[in-house]
């Protein structure tokens, strides 16, 4: 996907990745609350499904999963501050600082995660 | 509801959910320490009003929030409009407030 | 050190209301060329069928205005030496206005849409009252003077996306009129303004891309005047004004 020249610049990149990971974590939801349910009725295969939770490809995903959630929340508490608070003419710096503070945070999750 | 409340309930929404979601990431960077199990889980979330009531809260406030998220990607980019959008966004609501809402009680009851 | 190519390959956009497509011409390069001078020397000497549109040619009328390699821009104030790609140029009307011919692109629903919002101003005073004392450093006048200097241009309604995905969306640079309206003490529209800036097309729908800010000619910060709308909206409401 070429991205469209008016495009490129950094806080639209922000707004893309905002709504990228806000749909993402509406799709993934639903199965996290499925999974959650099974402790109901059938806490057997609740706890099969959570086994899967062993293999590093899947400590991979949830490390995404966990990086969507926090670029989504950082990159909205920036927009909350934008909307709420006082101008800040200083968007691009906070927008970087949210990606850094949500790879920080999903990667301190990795490592507690192995 | 106008489009502006709507646009606010989402903010509100938001506001809700982000101490929420620091909550739900510490408890889970516990919570998998050692491994994830079913009865370790559920042997501290049993019974407790405190985790009902605080999930349940961002349950709620998640399904507001994905909604309306949602409803905003629909109409930009998918172009659905109307009534069509109203029922679509409605509809997502549902969704994440009923299974949420179970997964909130499959843990505490 | 190569030399840069003497001609340039410049696509420009041609067609109306009911369709068109890209021409390539060939056209001299020349010292200090601006992309005014580019397609002007293509009315002139390639097909005075070419239809564009300019005025001041010094940067202050904003009717130059055209896409310029995807990018919104005053033509007359883009040198060629600073946007050219290799030898190439791609010359098009502004983006999310209807074409009427070529690079002249209709402008009512622009001007439409800054009624729509209420940005004209309405006096609450008369000649024969004494003149409104505005202190200019006032926090309210120096929030209007900040947006005060748009001339219409479009470039940021051309560059947003949310006008592209939402047609009705009133728009970066009726938006920002209104908030200086909003913050002129002498306005008395401001209760009529709040309800049309609020309204289904209004300032919620912005998501703060901030091409608006990026690529305005004049420096201003639409997205900071429709952030400071979102938030007397939002007090309205809380306060039951709304």
């Amino acid at each position: 996907m070429i991205i469209k020249p008016h495009r490129g610049q950094p806080l639209w990149i922000a707004f893309l990745l905002h709504r990228i990971s806000g749909v993402g974590l509406a799709i993934f939801l639903p199965f996290h609350f499925y999974l959650l349910g099974l402790a109901l009725e059938q806490s057997e295969t609740m706890d099969g499904l959570l086994r899967w939770s062993d293999y590093p490809l899947v400590k991979f995903a949830e490390f995404g999963l966990v990086f969507l959630l926090a670029v989504h929340m950082f990159g909205g508490l920036r927009l909350l501050a934008l909307e709420f608070l006082p101008w800040n003419d200083r968007q691009k710096t906070l927008a970087a600082i949210a990606v850094a503070l949500s790879f920080l945070l999903a990667i301190g999750f990795l490592m507690r995660a192995v | 509801m106008s489009g502006f409340r709507i646009y606010l309930l989402q903010r509100i929404s938001a506001m809700i959910m982000a101490p929420l979601v620091l909550l739900h990431l510490g408890v889970m960077i516990v919570a998998i320490q050692g491994g994830l199990d079913s009865t370790e889980i559920l042997s501290r979330t049993r019974g407790s009003l405190f985790w009902g009531g605080t999930y349940g809260l961002f349950v709620l406030a998640v399904s507001i929030h994905a909604a309306i998220g949602i409803r905003v990607v629909l109409f930009e980019w998918l172009s659905i409009k109307d009534i069509k959008l109203t029922l679509v966004s409605w509809l997502v609501f549902a969704v994440l407030l009923m299974m949420g809402a179970r997964a909130v009680y499959a843990i505490v009851a | 050190m190569q030399e840069p190519a003497d001609r340039l390959e410049v696509s420009v956009w041609r067609g109306d209301a009911s369709g068109g497509g890209h021409v390539i011409y060939q056209v001299p390069r020349q010292p200090s060329q601006t992309i005014l001078d580019v397609v002007t020397w293509i009315q002139r000497e390639q097909d005075a069928q070419l239809s564009y549109r300019f005025s001041c040619r010094v940067g202050m009328c904003g009717s130059c205005a055209m896409m310029v390699n995807g990018i919104p821009r005053w033509t007359c104030r883009t040198h060629v030496q600073k946007v050219v790609q290799g030898n190439r140029l791609m010359i098009e009307p502004l983006r999310n206005l209807p074409v009427i011919k070529d690079l002249a692109c209709d402008m009512n629903e622009f001007f439409a849409k800054w009624k729509a919002a209420e940005g004209q101003f309405s006096p609450r005073k008369t000649r024969h009252d004494p003149i409104e004392p505005v202190l200019p450093e006032s926090p309210k006048r120096i929030a209007a003077n900040a947006a005060i200097e748009c001339i219409n241009c479009a470039i940021c309604y051309a560059s947003c996306d949310v006008v592209s995905w939402n047609p009705g969306y009133l728009g970066p640079a009726a938006l920002n009129r209104a908030w200086t309206l909003q913050n002129d003490e002498r306005d008395s529209g401001q209760r009529a303004r709040l309800k049309a800036v609020a309204s289904d097309a209004g300032c919620h729908n912005c998501h703060s891309h901030a091409n608006c800010t990026t690529y305005c000619p004049n420096e201003l910060n639409p997205s900071a005047s429709i952030a400071g709308l979102k938030r007397l909206a939002a007090n309205a409401v809380f306060t039951g004004n709304l």
